[in-house]
């Protein structure tokens, strides 16, 4: 309950201090944040377009989360999931039969993410190297990669600024017709119940979550460390990948990635928040990514209707991940309300 | 392919080297008293941001001293996260580049360039022009300052003082050693130089401002830093090194015959490759400060 109260409290600070941003730029952060609401859990039509923001964020935070809970802190995300991306785009150039097409994108992406997390956990296991470091500079490179293969491999023949798309058969369909919703939803939620029974259910999660509390007693029990290690950033490449995958093949309307790749950027980056404001739990993680992805969608209306500019939204993320940084962020509250009770009403006498 | 190309490229790298050096210089001094900052990203791409704005209203020597006081700032909050309010500094660290990467991208828009700002010419620094090449003034802050880190940490009281919170924190405090603020002035002092860096990549070197601007270098510094072993003298080296590979990627860029061999896309990578291969090679030989990275809490 704790933890929730802490996220509660985060969260009023990032609005808070967003709103007073959005003042100081001068657009008002009432009607701001009333259009973020509506665009993000108003109608269907609003709620639909959240849930599937969040589908991406539900594997990308899993991820994050899967190597926090053993220690380590796996940014990785964003680059297995460009590879993810790219595999499931790479299948479709083949044109295989509808069922094969679907299952073969699903499987080369999550383990094209598997892979491309090996380096990382090979290099942790076996030199010591800080997966802070050798996933950014992975990121980086994954980006540059990707950069070349839309540019000179998958491109549309047709269209130089994408990729080709995935092969209709091969593509999730829409859960709300209409929307950008699709069944792949169900894929990250699965997906989070597996990693929650991973870690909660399982030896090998008991494990990896018993190195993450105290590395030292977790050696001397007798796990092997380096096991662990391999088993977290595999997993977390394995739901990255797939984030990737159902991004490409179940979010409507082109199914490709663009040149620059404005639409998969970002999203192994949002999911690391995504994993903080969920507490690193699987079923958190589902609902602080829902609400993210209601950010990301009611930014879009906060725009529209405020002309306040979409990234506001990471602003106040932003804030929220710092405080949350604060482990007795509930005790710090109330030491503030000590102090500042009685100044609040000494000004109102005087 | 002549001497003056040669030194061409020489120069280049010159240029490229002063943001990861005045950064990783920095943030020795932030690790050595015990706090590893991975939002220097996002403080250097806030203090380019503001240091352009700082150079557009009032010349190049403004910006710089906003972009200086923009990494104050953003250290000053990291630091008492990390200290007194015994935040993990990982997370406070992502919380920076996240909140930098919003409202600098906000901040472009809502100037109403999306994505590109460009510092006027009459803002930019002026460089020394010698018959050698022209020499950005800040090439030889950046070559300076790591002696005079270097001299601070491992030659002065202070700097006794700032390695022994990093090492032994109790021992420190026992001796009287205010722990919280030393450490929380060590980081913020690191985060200035990488708000300086900033400041010179916007208004000196490539005179924009873009979301990307900072491009891994933040992070690349993080990774000199591992490889100097907290010696400032040999970020210098790991600075130039990284600086050369950087300024290749976009001398390579430009050369069409080049390019028929090798796609530029995979030039790129290089300074990344090269990070992560040295920093493989280097771990294991370096130490870093014991209680880094560890909250201070009084038993």
């Amino acid at each position: 309950m704790d933890e929730l109260k802490k996220t509660i409290i985060a969260g009023a600070i990032g609005f808070s201090v967003g709103a007073l941003i959005i003042m100081l730029y001068g657009y008002d952060p009432i009607s701001a944040y009333t259009a973020l609401f509506n665009g993000a859990f108003g109608d269907l039509y609003a709620f639909s377009e959240s849930l599937a923001n969040a589908t991406p964020l539900i594997l990308t935070a899993l991820t994050f989360a899967i190597g926090f809970r053993g220690g380590m802190f796996n940014i990785g995300a964003e680059g297995q999931l460009y590879l993810g991306a790219l595999a499931a785009v790479t299948v479709s150039l083949f044109h295989l039969p509808s069922a094969t097409g679907f299952a073969l994108g699903l499987i080369f992406a999550v383990l094209a993410g598997a892979v491309w997390s090996l380096p990382v956990a090979i290099l942790k296991a076996t030199r010591g190297v800080h997966e802070v470091i050798s996933t950014i500079m992975l990121n980086w490179i994954s980006q540059f990669l990707a950069f070349y293969l839309i540019a000179k491999i998958l491109v549309d023949p047709l269209r130089a600024e994408k990729t080709v798309s995935v092969a209709e058969s091969a593509r999730f369909s829409l859960l709300v017709p209409g929307t950008s919703l699709s069944y792949a939803i169900f894929v990250s939620l699965v997906a989070a119940i597996i990693v929650y029974l991973l870690l909660w259910r399982t030896v090998i999660g008991f494990d990896i979550r018993a190195m993450g509390y105290n590395p030292l007693a977790a050696t001397y029990a007798g796990m092997e460390k380096w096991k662990i290690i391999l088993f977290v950033f595999i997993t977390g490449g394995l739901t990255a990948g797939l984030a990737g995958a159902v991004h490409v093949m179940g979010r409507p309307p082109t199914y490709a990635i663009y040149s620059g790749m404005p639409s998969v950027r970002g999203l192994g980056f949002e999911g690391l928040a995504v994993a903080m404001i969920g507490r690193n739990h699987p079923i958190g993680i589902i609902f602080a990514a829902i609400f993210f992805g209601g950010l990301l969608a009611g930014g879009r209306m906060m725009q529209l209707s405020a002309q306040v500019p979409l990234e506001m939204v990471r602003v106040v993320e932003g804030i929220v991940v710092l405080f949350l940084a604060i482990p007795e962020l509930i005790r710090l509250l109330s030491f503030l309300r000590k102090i500042g009770t009685p100044v609040v009403l000494r000004s109102k006498r005087s | 392919m002549n001497l003056a190309y040669l030194w061409g490229i020489f120069l280049g790298s010159l240029h490229a080297m002063v943001p990861i050096i005045l950064t990783g210089a920095g943030e020795v001094i932030g690790e050595s008293s015990g706090l590893f900052n991975i939002g220097l990203e996002g403080i250097i791409l806030m203090s380019a941001m503001t240091g352009a704005l700082g150079a557009d209203a009032a010349g190049p020597i403004v910006g710089l001293l906003v972009g200086v006081g923009t990494g104050f700032a953003i250290g000053l909050i990291f630091g008492s996260v990390c200290t007194y309010f015994k935040g993990v500094q990982l997370i406070a660290g992502v919380g920076i580049n996240l909140f930098s990467l919003g409202l600098v991208t906000f901040w472009l828009i809502h100037l109403g360039v999306p994505g590109h700002h460009a510092v006027a010419e009459e803002a930019r620094m002026v460089d020394i022009s010698t018959p050698l090449g022209d020499f950005s003034p800040m090439i030889f802050v950046a070559i300076g300052l790591p002696v005079v880190i270097y001299v601070l940490l491992y030659r002065t009281k202070l700097g006794l003082k700032i390695r022994a919170v990093g090492e032994n924190p109790q021992a420190a405090d026992v001796a009287g050693i205010n722990i919280h603020l030393l450490r929380l002035l060590s980081t913020a002092a690191g985060a200035s130089l990488a708000g300086l860096a900033g400041a010179y990549i916007s208004i000196d070197w490539l005179g924009s401002v873009t979301k990307e601007i900072s491009a891994g270098r933040g992070f690349i510094a993080l990774a000199t830093v591992v490889f100097s072993g907290l010696n400032p003298l040999l970020v210098l080296l790991g600075g130039f090194i990284f600086g050369f590979f950087d300024n290749l990627a976009v001398w390579v860029a430009t050369m069409p015959a080049v390019q028929k061999v090798i796609p530029w896309q995979f030039v790129s990578m290089v300074p990344y490759v090269v990070t992560l291969l040295v920093v493989t090679g280097v771990i294991g030989r370096v130490r870093f400060p014991a209680a880094m990275g560890i909250p201070y809490e009084r038993e």
